[in-house]
């Protein structure tokens, strides 16, 4: 089995979002960053799968070169090799070209993703990745078992969740609850130095957009506090402050 | 030059969130005097599918065949890309749903089309095609300029309202060709957490966390949601419990939601739970620690404990309902 986990690199979820001046670039100096945090969970179930010597688990990041701590890091946990793409993830739709462009050079029985990133918030490089390939999707995957020549997973939908099975080969987003993320240990951080990165060049992509600015969200106005006592004169006051209700 | 909307169902009824994305598509094609045409997939009466003219869709297109009976994103993406080729839309609004994003995402490939998925707002296309789009879990907005000729946006629940704009409707059975290789992928089995308000669609919602203490506490909350018309939502540490089922979770590794009304109780407002409901219109907090950083994300802030104030505001809320009626 060879599975390709897609690992995006990412501001911790506590990081504070700040932009330069201009809005127009986010403000990487002072912020740490971490796998995607539903990536860990796509790497720690392909490790799973594989476990034992049954087969191979590939991270690919598409990223400049500050991103090879990140990689190192899927390294330590577990994957066997890795590939950064040097290129800039401008947006999703590049990324998944270049996924793809990798996995058609290579046989893998699955491309692990996580169902969303934290920074862009697309949900759709899975998507991409399959539609490029041709094969099917699961764009939230809250369980990944191999029954024999397929695969079931559980796919989160609205207000519910459904059971699926596919044929090999697929792409999946993993959600919450297909694994607990691992933790690496001291031989995998030691061993993830010499494992092999390879560094590839990117193929040209059309561009379809283009970020001009970012802004932030207003910031409420302070907070009107009631009485505990007084908590029923909530409903009215919202509907005479804010017509909502 | 036409708007295509694609149109979800469930179980064959239109939600409140069809409507919305049907008058936010009108209100993007008046811009350039263009006309809404909406897609269907699956099996919808022409009584549901007429609806939808009343809300400014022109043409209704209805893609109604045994293979497509449920949701499938592969081959509703061929079929939604055939419409768009059919129809020589430049625009292809979807819902910000878990399958319509999936939708999305191939559609843009498909056609090679720009996408800005998450969309909070109509676009602003006085230069470009500029959308403004959720991004860093809910901490920060980006404004995408989409420059392919053809564009696919998928916009959040609840960033538009229901607007009418009567118009005749025209609707048309559309028989899509249908692909083998679309058709890999079976869903075996369809659970539903219950047939509620669906959470991510939902206006008002009540949601709570550990400070609930334990499952039979629910009562409570639900009790509330249900006089007030809400759905009902829970923080991680609820629903990895098994208090709740994790379709309720919200937050950054949940769902993340917009609704007008968020009340939360019990519940600290950790930054990874505010990720997800941090453009609520109005947010609630009722929490019995005064320094529950929630407070300072809050617009109303009770400072009691849940077990004293929850039958107030049950009270409160008969009451108040008793009186718009
Ligand atoms: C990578 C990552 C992702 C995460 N994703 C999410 C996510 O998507 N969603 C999410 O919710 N969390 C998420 N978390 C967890 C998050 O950090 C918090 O731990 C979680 O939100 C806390 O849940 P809580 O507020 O219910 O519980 P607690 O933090 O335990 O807070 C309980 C609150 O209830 C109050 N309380 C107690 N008793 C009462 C009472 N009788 N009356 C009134 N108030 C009372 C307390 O004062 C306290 O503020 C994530 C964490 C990480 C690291
Ligand atoms: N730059 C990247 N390099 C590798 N994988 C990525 C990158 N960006 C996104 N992905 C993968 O695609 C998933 C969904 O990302 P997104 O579509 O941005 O929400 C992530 O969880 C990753 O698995």
């Amino acid at each position: 089995m060879k599975i390709l986990v897609c690992i995006s690199h990412v501001p911790d979820t506590t990081a504070k979002i700040n932009f330069t001046a201009d809005n127009k670039e986010f403000v990487s100096q002072g912020v740490t960053y971490i796998i995607n945090p539903y990536d860990e969970i796509a790497l720690a179930r392909a490790i799973e799968l594989t476990d034992g010597g049954k087969g191979t688990v590939t991270a690919i990041n598409i990223g400049d070169p500050s991103t090879e701590p990140t990689i190192r890091k899927a390294l330590a946990i577990g994957a066997t090799d890795a590939i950064r793409v040097n290129g800039n993830a401008r947006d999703g739709y590049y990324v998944a070209k270049q996924i793809a462009a990798v996995a058609q050079k290579n046989n893998y029985d699955m491309i692990l993703c996580g169902r969303e990133s934290s920074d862009h918030n697309g949900s759709s490089v899975p998507s991409m990745i399959a539609e490029i390939l041709g094969i099917p999707s699961i764009a939230s995957a809250k369980k990944l078992d191999i029954e024999g020549p397929n695969a079931t997973m559980e796919r989160e939908i609205e207000g519910g969740k459904e059971i699926v099975s596919t044929a090999f080969p697929f792409v999946a987003g993993a959600a919450e609850g297909m694994a607990e993320p691992k933790i690496p240990n001291m031989r995998g951080i030691m061993s993830a130095r010499t494992k092999p990165l390879t560094v590839i060049e990117p193929v040209e992509v059309p561009q379809l957009s283009k970020i001009l600015s970012y802004d932030k969200p207003a910031s409420r106005s302070a907070v009107k506090l009631i009485a505990a006592e007084d908590a029923g004169k909530l409903w009215e006051m919202i509907r005479e402050e804010k017509k909502v209700i | 030059m036409s708007v295509l909307v694609y149109v979800e169902n469930a179980n064959g009824k239109f939600r409140k969130s069809t409507f919305e994305l049907v008058s936010y598509g009108f209100a993007l094609a008046s811009k350039s005097g263009s006309s809404v045409i909406a897609i269907s997939i699956g099996e919808v009466s022409s009584e549901e599918l007429q609806k939808l003219a009343k809300y400014g869709a022109s043409k209704i297109l209805n893609a109604n065949n045994e293979k497509l009976k449920t949701v499938n994103v592969q081959p509703y993406a061929s079929v939604i890309a055939e419409a768009a080729k059919a129809e020589g839309s430049k625009v292809i609004v979807m819902p910000a749903s878990f399958s319509g994003k999936g939708m999305a995402a191939r559609l843009s490939v498909k056609l090679e089309a720009g996408l800005g998925e998450n969309v909070v707002d109509i676009p602003d296309t006085s230069n470009g095609f500029v959308v403004k789009k959720g991004s860093y879990s809910g901490k920060a907005f980006a404004y995408v300029d989409i420059t392919s000729d053809i564009k696919v946006i998928s916009v959040v629940a609840n960033s538009y309202k229901v607007i009418e704009n009567v118009l005749t409707g025209n609707i048309q059975e559309f028989n899509p060709q249908l692909n083998d290789i679309d058709f890999k992928l079976t869903v075996k089995e369809t659970i539903r957490a219950s047939d509620k308000i669906s959470l991510p669609d939902a206006e008002l919602v009540v949601s709570a966390g550990r400070g609930m203490k334990g499952p039979e506490n629910w009562g409570m909350i639900e009790e509330l949601a249900n006089i007030l018309g809400a759905a009902t939502a829970c923080s991680k540490p609820v629903s990895d419990a098994g208090w709740r089922p994790h379709s309720e979770h919200v937050g950054q590794t949940g769902i993340a939601i917009s609704p007008n009304l968020y009340v939360a109780i019990g519940i600290s407002g950790a930054i990874q739970h505010l990720a997800g409901v941090s453009s609520s219109k109005v947010i609630v907090v009722v929490n019995k620690d005064a320094e529950a950083p929630f407070f300072k994300a809050a617009d109303y802030g009770i400072v009691g404990d849940a077990f004293e104030v929850l039958p107030k505001l049950i009270e409160a809320a008969k009451m108040f309902k008793a009186g718009q009626n």
